[in-house]
């Protein structure tokens, strides 16, 4: 059993992140945000792109590794994957595959990527364009359940009323993404603070979720490179070691219909326990915590999955100062997430975790060792991972 | 009041192309719900899958129900992401769980005025809407029982 763990073999030791624009503003087409965020990544691991052998992604993402490797004149192409599983459910899964591929030899440096240029292609929030709707969307669409928040909005209004969760809770998720991109200048919300009055007085775009609980959306790219833990020993930049990974989710949460058995939940309940007995911590042991924000509401059924606090303690939990670095309990979304600084899929969490180990982040929590990432709450295929510093290994 | 819950223009549902809900939708243009139940084990099954989830069969049998049941979670949207929901308003999406059919869940709209005050556990009853055209379909819509 032991040798059947990723635990400390890979490390992220390179990050690379376009400018991040609203959606439809970027000025590039989509691969060549992805290119230019590749290209940073190697530049801040110092590598050359003619190292990179793999390449790894999510959600269908659109850049082939095939037409990346023979753009940037990669010297081989050993591994390519792509995680099955739509929205951001995948994106601890694309770094977890991309180390499990390099902890076994398929590949040496992998890239975890993933680019979206809505302008040039279709929006997350809008209907897909057909008159026609067959499978799971003819049992939906027609009763006007088209967009992600309208797919997950029931999951968390059950879960809030079986545990009696205030909205309040709601709201203290949000300003602490906001809170933090405050400090940010990357932040697309950089300089555009959320108040408790501006989230009350904002338009309900499905009960339970006003505007401030819902992501951006953004053009933008993102890549991370990981290499084995003895490679990256000797590496420019302090490497983020992989404790552990998870992907998936419990029996029949995607039956059709919203008929999942556990369906007041965030897809979690069965990865956490895994991820934490790889990755060999607790909840205790956890200094700060990125959870993707597709919606308030998938984070705050994550962070209870992940074991933070139970259920019924939502309301005493989730209040803005347990949630702020540098002295919250739980910081949380430090670089001001997918609500405040963009919504790049989720990879810009996975390096917000690597920068709080590196200790560069705009809002570092002080001596952060363990750092929790948390993939797309409420798809029916999410992941999570857990980094650490060398003090941990 | 028109007669359907939604805007005329909304995504139309056809069965799938390998024929696996075509039962479904033929029975509520005739004014019958139906569900799969596995007629090896009893298993009740919801959305349709060729196979049952619980003893692996494939002898899953269409079974009309009572179209009665009880609100178990419920969402009210606002923001219109379709076209045909602009300047629509809000209106209210029930997910009703059935005890007569071993408490699967459907999908429906909540009839009546979308402001209203929505209780989960509140027992609802099942309602046919018929939508006419070159492809006539139905659609089961959910009211307050009384």
């Amino acid at each position: 059993m032991s040798n059947r763990t990723l635990r400390g073999k890979t490390a992220v030791v390179g990050v690379g992140e376009t400018t991040y624009y609203k959606h439809g503003q970027s000025p590039d087409p989509e691969f060549v945000l992805v290119l230019q965020a590749i290209l940073k990544a190697c530049e801040d691991a110092g590598i050359s792109p003619k190292e990179i052998d793999g390449f790894a992604s999510y959600s269908n993402d659109r850049n082939e590794p095939t037409r990346l490797a023979a753009a940037l004149g990669c010297s081989e192409l050993k591994f390519s994957n792509m995680n099955w599983g739509g929205g951001g459910g995948g994106v601890a899964a694309a770094v977890g595959n991309a180390a499990a591929a390099v902890a076994v030899g398929f590949a040496d440096c992998v890239v975890a990527f993933r680019g979206l240029a809505q302008g040039q292609f279709q929006r997350f929030g809008k209907a897909p364009p057909v008159s026609a709707v067959s499978g799971d969307p003819a049992y939906m669409s027609p009763y006007g359940v088209m967009s992600p928040l309208q797919k997950y909005a029931m999951r968390a209004m059950r879960f809030m009323h079986e545990n009696k969760v205030d909205h309040s809770v709601l709201r203290a998720i949000s300003m602490a993404s906001y809170n933090h991109a405050q400090n940010n200048p990357r932040a697309v919300m950089y300089g555009r603070p959320l108040s408790e009055e501006k989230y009350d007085d904002s338009r309900w775009i499905a009960e339970p979720c006003r505007l401030f609980d819902c992501c951006q959306e953004n053009d933008g790219a993102a890549a991370v490179i990981i290499v084995s833990a003895e490679k990256a020993k000797d590496m420019k930049q302090k490497p983020a070691y992989i404790l552990g990974a998870a992907q998936g989710s419990d029996y029949r949460c995607g039956a059709p219909v919203m008929n999942a058995s556990n369906f007041p939940s965030s897809s979690f309940a069965s990865l956490a326990p895994r991820l934490y007995e790889m990755a060999g911590v607790t909840p205790k042991d956890v200094d700060v915590v990125q959870s993707y924000e597709n919606f308030t509401i998938g984070v705050m059924m994550a962070v209870v999955e992940h074991g933070f606090c139970e259920p019924e303690e939502c309301n005493e939990f989730f209040q803005l100062e347990n949630l702020t670095a540098p002295g919250g309990k739980m910081p949380l979304n430090t670089s001001g997430g997918n609500l405040a600084e963009c919504y790049m899929h989720g990879l810009g969490l996975q390096i917000e975790a690597v920068r709080q180990i590196r200790g560069d982040s705009t809002n570092q929590v002080p001596g952060a060792d363990v750092a929790l990432n948390i993939a797309g709450p409420m798809v029916h295929h999410v992941s999570t991972a857990i980094m650490g510093s060398e003090a941990t290994l | 009041m028109s007669a359907t819950y939604l805007p005329e223009g909304m995504p139309t549902p056809v069965p799938m192309n390998d024929g696996l809900d075509k039962p479904y939708w033929d029975g509520l243009k005739e004014g019958q719900l139906q569900v799969q139940r596995c007629g090896d084990c009893g298993t009740w099954q919801w959305g349709p899958e060729w196979i049952c989830h619980e003893c692996n069969s494939f002898n899953m049998e269409w079974t009309e129900i009572e179209g009665e049941g009880t609100i178990y979670s419920w969402e009210r949207a606002w923001h219109p992401v379709h076209p045909a929901l602009n300047g629509h308003g809000a209106y209210i999406v029930v997910l009703v769980e059935l005890p007569h059919a071993g408490n699967v869940r459907m999908i429906g709209n909540l009839l009546g005025d979308p402001t209203q005050e929505v209780t989960i556990g509140t027992r609802v009853k099942a309602v046919f809407e018929n939508h006419d055209g070159d492809q006539p379909y139905a659609l089961v819509q959910w009211q307050i029982a009384d």
